[in-house]
């Protein structure tokens, strides 16, 4: 990062407007949040919205017509119109409010995935995919028997373009899923070109975007894709609340995935006629409270600037890739060229649980695991990793109290396995 | 960390006892701790009188899951599986004699549970039960 960016770029500024960064640690150590690829934290605009609903117009949405629930309605629907400019949707009926990424996916293979995959039709799905991007297809597989093949990643943690068109040309693919962002290697993926190569082949493109939305830009139009699911919880909003981009033209056609209030047109003893979008998929009493909070944090993110945001996390993780290099016995996983703010690592052959515990005991907080990435950690040849993740609000200090914690752990664990 | 990484616990966490698979063996069975992946397996040999003679754990985990399966290996070699029915999860506590955090309690008490549901599927155990 230059030097003007840094001077521009007030992180401890940032850094006060969430309240919660302030604690000290039980330890009695400052707290240095390093996990906010699991979720990030608030600043105190969108508590505040939280706060602002439930005290003055706490009611349904869609269904009253009095005032509080006018003015729920009225805040629902201003943060649907925030998510459509901040991904550049053309339509705010391509922006279903969801729980989080997990239901949007979800969604997707249950209503466009049961519709349109046969018996024998294949699907790629990529090497480093989070389970919310395997397990569902993996279950609807079960039932309907088509096939789901693996994009390989190259040793650096990237996906691999020439396996990829290979199988694009060798199978007769109808859907196409990859994460935007890895979140154990960080890893950046090509996804505009990726959908281009999926729509050349007559494949649908389904993009996990819960680990790009925080820090990037996202033109859901120019990078074409068909579906984009993400998580609000990541992004400065509370947990709860997600949206799933769709295409308009594929929405229309898809069936309801769940049903209920909200998602209808008409119903009779003997059937049903489902509503306009977006409401054909958010049936039931959405979280409203928590979508008015995603607007707020957008447009905390927005005043910001998301593109301000990108480089200082693409800073803070140059630095603490430079600076965990340092330590002797660190495996860092993921070694991409463009990547986002996380670092997967193991530490000697101290247990990545215990590693998290002893940084915890410091003060710091990380993931341990295998962050819901089995199969990629099988491929690895590891068990689990620890994960330190930066957002808006990481500072170098926070970075340098990592390291610092590693090799005083590191030395710890070393004398007492001596004995 | 010195509280939760007391020298035994770090010397069974890092060097466990009985470390793999006996073999004939009366149970073979293995768990997964969900939560962070890890696999313990336990291979365990019981004579006539239903008395624990061989035992192995196979498997990777934390320091915190291998000392509690080490020290609870140790402890169980020579009884009988009637007296292993009764070891509690506060028998484990105990053994490891430190504060675990709620997280940290599924890392201690797999071994346990292992134990516990892997002899459950011998026939003698629900025999034994009704005497």
């Amino acid at each position: 990062m230059s030097q003007s960016a840094e001077k521009t770029y007030d992180v401890n500024k940032i850094k006060s407007d969430f309240p919660i960064l302030a604690q000290t640690h039980q330890t009695g150590k400052p707290l240095t949040y390093l996990d906010s690829a699991a979720s990030s934290q608030m600043p105190l605009s969108v508590i505040e919205s939280l706060n602002d609903y439930h005290r003055r117009y706490h009611a349904n949405v869609h269904r009253g017509i009095h005032q509080l629930s006018e003015l729920a309605t009225e805040g629902y629907e201003l943060a649907r119109k925030k998510v459509r400019d901040f991904i550049h949707a053309k339509s705010k009926r391509e922006i279903i409010f969801t729980k989080g990424t997990t239901e949007g996916l979800n969604l997707v293979v249950q209503s466009w995935g049961r519709s349109n995959l046969k018996s024998g039709d294949v699907i790629l799905l990529s090497q480093m995919e989070h389970h919310a991007n395997i397990v569902p297809y993996q279950m609807l597989a079960q039932e309907t028997g088509f096939i789901i093949r693996y994009i390989p990643i190259t040793p650096t943690g990237e996906i691999d373009m020439d396996a990829y068109r290979r199988l694009l040309s060798e199978n007769s693919v109808k859907l196409v899923g990859a994460t935007h962002c890895s979140n154990v290697l960080g890893t950046i993926n090509p996804i505009a070109e990726m959908t281009r190569l999926a729509h050349d082949a007559g494949a649908v493109m389904v993009v996990d975007g819960a680990q790009s939305t925080p820090h990037m830009a996202v033109d859901v139009q120019v990078l074409d894709v068909d579906f984009f699911a993400f998580s609000g919880h990541k992004m400065c909003a509370p947990t709860g609340v997600g949206v799933l981009y769709g295409k308009q033209a594929l929405l229309e056609k898809m069936p309801p995935f769940l049903g209920g209030g909200s998602m209808i047109s008409e119903v009779t003893f003997d059937g049903f006629t489902t509503g306009e979008l977006p409401a054909k998929f958010e049936a039931g009493t959405p979280n409203i409270a928590q979508a008015i909070g995603l607007g707020y944090a957008i447009d905390y993110l927005s005043e910001i600037g998301i593109d301000t945001i990108h480089e200082h996390i693409q800073g803070i993780t140059e630095y603490a890739l430079e600076r965990l290099s340092e330590l002797p016995n660190i495996a860092i996983y993921g070694h991409g060229e463009l990547r986002g703010g996380v670092v997967s690592f193991t530490l000697g052959d101290i247990h990545a649980h215990d590693l998290s515990q002893a940084l915890d005991f410091e003060g710091i907080a990380v993931r341990s695991g295998h962050h819901c990435a089995q199969p990629l950690h099988r491929l690895l040849g590891i068990s689990a990793s620890t994960r330190a993740s930066f957002y808006l609000y990481t500072t170098k200090a926070d970075v340098d109290r990592l390291v610092e914690a590693l090799y005083k752990i590191s030395t710890f664990f070393a004398n007492q396995n001596k004995g | 960390m010195d509280a939760m990484y007391r020298e035994n616990i770090l010397d069974h966490g890092m060097n466990p006892r009985n470390k793999g698979v006996v073999s004939p063996a009366t149970l073979d069975f293995e768990m997964r701790n969900p939560l962070c992946g890890d696999r313990l397996r336990l291979t365990l040999r019981v004579n006539d009188e239903h008395v624990i003679t061989a035992l192995g754990w196979d498997g990777e985990g934390c320091a915190v899951s291998q000392a509690a399966a080490s020290m609870l290996g140790e402890r169980i070699l020579g009884m009988t599986v009637d007296e292993v029915k009764h070891l509690t999860k506060e028998d484990v506590f105990d053994m490891l004699g430190i504060p675990l955090t709620a997280n940290r309690v599924k890392c201690a008490l797999l071994g346990l549970k292992v134990l516990h549901v892997g002899l459950y599927g011998l026939e003698f155990w629900q025999s034994e039960d009704e005497e």
